[in-house]
C-alpha cells in the first residue's frame, strides 16, 4: 500500500512515525495540511525578503551612472541637477553628532533608572507608557513640537541645534528599550555578591553592571545613528534646507546656529522639488542614503552576534 | 570611611538619574502641551467651528472669501491607506513570524530575523521614493489608472513598511508561548500546522493583536512614504486608484506655505492634537492588550 509519494510526505510530519501504523485517510489529509502549510508560510517569509533584495538591487542598478567618490565629494551644481551630495551628507553627520550627544547620555540614564532605581508600580508603568508612546508618536508631531518648541518658543530659530534636539528625543525611546535590555541581561546575583561587599548602588552599577552590558548599550547607540540619519519630516521645519553652497570637501561648514543639508531632505527635494534632475542622481542618493543606514545597521547587528557568543554566564 | 564629596557627588549623580528617568514623561507632556499651545487660539476663532473641522469634506484654508477646515477628507483618506495597507501586511507578516519561529532551523531563523530588522531600518524617505518612482510605474501598467500614486500605491508601499514591524512583535509574542504547550501538542502526535493553529494562535492571541495595532499605529502616523506615494489630491476616494492625501501628509505638505501664527498654521497644529491622540489610543490600547497576558 505505501506509495513512494506517501512515505515522501509522512517524512515530513514531526514525529516521523505516521507510516509504522497503517495511514488512515485522516492521517493522510493532517500530512498533506502539514505539507501545504510549511510551503505557504515559507512564501510568506520569501514574500518579506524577496522585494527587500529586489528593491535594493533595484536601485543600485539605476544608480550606477552617477556613483562614483566624485558624487560623494561634490556639492549640488546647476540648480542641483547635476553634481554631488556633499553638503547634505555633512549635515546629516552634524545632526546625527549633536542628536546623539544629547539623547545617548539622558536614554542611557532614563534606562539605568528604569532597570536599577524603579520599583514596580503604577509610577513605573507610567513611565513605561510613557517611552512607548514617545516612540509612537508620528514624525510628523515631532516636527511640530520641535517648530513649537525650539524654533520659536526657546528662539532657536531654523537651525542645526533646533533639529538635532527634536531628533533627539523623537530617537530616544531606541536607546532607553535597548539598553534597559543589556541591563536586564546582566544577572542579578554579580549586583547581589557586589552589594554584600558593602557596595552602594552608584558603584554596583559603574563597577559591575555597565561594564557588563555596555556592548548592549553600544549597539542600541549605534542603531540611534541609523535612526537619526533616516529621519526626515522632523528635521523638515526645524532647519533642514534644501540647498545651502559648502565647498568641495569642506568638513566644517555649518554652524550650530545655521541651518543645513541633510541626506534625507536631499532625497526629497530632488525627487519632487528640483525640476530635470536626471533620475540617475536621485536613484544614487537614494543608494547612498540607504547604505548608510543598512551598514550602520549591519555594523550594530554583527556586534550583538559577536558579543553573544562571548558571552561567558 | 568614604570623603563627604564623594558621597555628595553619588547623591547628586542618582539625582540626574532619578530625573532622566522621568524625563520621557516630561517630553510626553511637553509634545503635548506645545503642540496644543500653538493650536490652541484658533479654537476660538469666528472661522473655525470644530463640528466642521471634524465633519466637512471642504478643506479651503487659503481661501479669500470663505475659508473652511474640514479634515473629513483627510481621515478618510488616512483611514483607506492605512487600512489597506494593514490588510495587506496581517498575512504575510503572521505568516513570516509563523514560519521564523516554529517551521525553519536556527541558521535560516537567525538569518531571516536579520532581514526583518534591516527592512525595518529602511527609512521612510526612501521607501517614499520607491513608490513615486518604482512601484507607481508598476501600478500604473498593472491597473491602467491615470496617476500612479494612488491609495493601491500608498497602501503597497505603507504594508511593506508594516510587515517588519508586525512580524517582528508577533515573531516575539509567538516565543513567549511556553515550550511545555508544544511539546504537549507533539506527544498526542499533532504536526507543527495543528500545534500552530490549535495550540500557538489561541495562546498568544492577545500578543498577535497587540502586534497589529502597533503596525497599525505606525501607519497611521507615517508621514514621508505617503506624502510621495498617494497623490495630492484632498477628495473621498471612491476607487483605490483615486489619489488621496492624509492627515500626516497634509501637515508636510503645507506648514511650509502657512505663514507662522496664522490661522492655516493653527489648524495645522490642531491636526498634529488629533493625530497625536490617535496614536495615543493606539498605542495605550495595544499596551492594555499585551498587559492582558501577563495578567493571565
Amino acid at each position: 500500500m505505501k506509495s513512494p509519494q506517501r512515505s515522501a510526505l509522512s517524512r515530513e510530519t514531526v514525529s516521523g512515525s505516521a507510516n509504522r501504523f497503517t495511514a488512515t485517510p485522516f492521517v493522510h489529509k493532517k500530512v498533506r495540511c502539514e505539507a501545504a502549510a510549511k510551503w505557504i508560510f515559507f512564501g510568506m517569509a520569501a514574500a518579506m525578503v524577496l522585494p527587500l533584495l529586489w528593491l535594493v538591487s533595484y536601485l543600485v542598478v539605476r544608480a550606477m551612472p552617477s556613483l562614483s567618490l566624485d558624487f560623494l565629494l561634490d556639492p549640488p551644481l546647476r540648480g542641483m541637477t547635476e553634481g554631488g551630495i556633499w553638503p547634505a551628507l555633512v549635515g546629516t553627520v552634524y545632526l546625527i553628532v549633536v542628536a546623539l550627544s544629547i539623547s545617548a547620555p539622558i536614554g542611557v540614564l532614563a534606562a539605568i533608572y528604569l532597570n536599577e532605581y524603579a520599583k514596580e508600580n503604577w509610577f513605573h508603568r507610567v513611565i513605561n507608557m510613557a517611552v512607548i508612546n514617545l516612540a509612537g508618536v508620528p514624525s510628523i508631531v515631532h516636527a511640530l513640537f520641535g517648530l513649537g518648541a525650539f524654533v520659536y518658543a526657546a528662539q532657536f530659530g531654523y537651525s542645526v541645534i533646533s533639529a538635532a534636539l527634536t531628533l533627539a528625543i523623537m530617537t530616544m525611546p531606541v536607546v532607553i528599550t535597548s539598553t534597559r535590555e543589556a541591563l536586564a541581561s546582566v544577572p542579578r546575583s554579580f549586583r547581589e555578591a557586589c552589594w554584600n561587599v558593602g557596595a552602594t548602588r552608584w558603584q554596583t552599577i559603574k563597577s559591575v553592571v555597565l561594564p557588563n552590558s555596555i556592548g548592549g548599550i553600544l549597539t542600541g547607540i549605534i542603531l540611534e545613528v541609523s535612526r537619526t540619519a533616516g529621519e526626515t519630516a522632523p528635521i523638515m521645519f526645524t532647519g533642514a534646507v534644501f540647498y545651502k553652497s559648502v565647498e568641495r570637501g569642506d568638513l566644517f561648514p555649518y554652524h550650530l546656529t545655521d541651518q543645513c543639508m541633510a541626506l534625507s531632505m536631499h532625497l526629497f527635494a530632488l525627487s519632487t522639488q528640483v525640476p530635470g534632475v536626471k533620475p540617475s542622481l536621485q536613484f544614487a542618493t537614494a543608494v547612498v542614503l540607504l547604505g548608510v543606514v543598512l551598514l550602520v545597521n549591519a555594523t550594530s547587528i554583527a556586534l550583538r552576534v559577536w558579543l553573544r557568543n562571548r558571552k561567558k554566564w | 570611611m568614604r570623603p563627604a564629596w564623594a558621597v555628595c557627588g553619588e547623591k547628586m549623580l542618582e539625582l540626574l538619574i532619578r530625573f532622566c528617568g522621568v524625563s520621557a514623561i516630561i517630553f510626553v507632556l511637553a509634545i503635548f502641551f506645545f503642540v496644543f499651545k500653538e493650536a490652541a487660539p484658533v479654537l476660538w476663532s469666528k472661522n473655525f467651528k470644530l463640528t466642521q473641522f471634524l465633519f466637512s469634506p471642504e478643506w479651503y484654508p487659503t481661501s479669500v472669501s470663505n475659508v473652511r477646515y474640514g479634515v473629513l477628507a483627510l481621515i478618510v483618506g488616512t483611514g483607506c491607506v492605512s487600512g489597506l495597507a494593514v490588510l495587506l501586511a496581517v498575512p504575510f507578516s503572521l505568516g513570516a513570524a509563523i514560519f521564523v519561529s516554529e517551521f525553519c532551523g536556527p541558521k535560516l531563523k537567525e538569518t531571516l530575523k536579520i532581514v526583518i530588522e534591516l527592512l525595518a531600518a529602511i527609512p521612510s524617505v526612501v521607501w517614499g521614493f520607491i513608490g513615486l518612482t518604482v512601484t507607481s510605474k508598476i501600478v500604473q501598467q498593472v491597473t491602467g489608472a491615470p496617476v500612479g500614486v494612488n491609495i493601491l500605491n500608498g497602501g503597497i508601499i505603507l504594508a511593506l513598511m508594516c510587515v517588519p514591524i508586525i512580524a517582528s512583535i508577533s515573531e516575539d509574542a509567538l516565543k513567549a508561548v511556553p515550550d511545555t504547550y508544544r511539546e504537549a501538542a507533539l506527544a498526542l502526535g499533532a504536526t507543527r500546522w495543528q500545534i500552530v493553529y490549535r495550540v500557538l494562535l489561541p495562546a498568544a492571541k492577545n500578543g498577535l493583536l497587540a502586534a497589529v495595532l502597533l503596525g497599525v499605529g505606525r501607519a497611521v502616523g507615517e508621514t514621508m512614504a505617503v506624502l510621495m506615494a498617494t497623490g495630492h489630491a484632498v477628495n473621498i476616494p471612491h476607487s483605490l486608484l483615486d489619489s488621496v492625501r492624509t492627515l500626516t501628509a497634509n501637515i508636510a505638505a503645507e506648514l511650509g506655505e502657512a505663514p507662522a501664527q496664522s490661522e492655516h498654521y493653527r489648524v495645522l497644529f490642531l491636526t498634529g492634537v488629533l493625530l497625536f491622540f490617535i496614536t495615543f489610543v493606539v498605542n495605550v490600547t495595544a499596551d492594555f492588550v499585551v498587559r492582558g497576558i501577563r495578567k493571565k
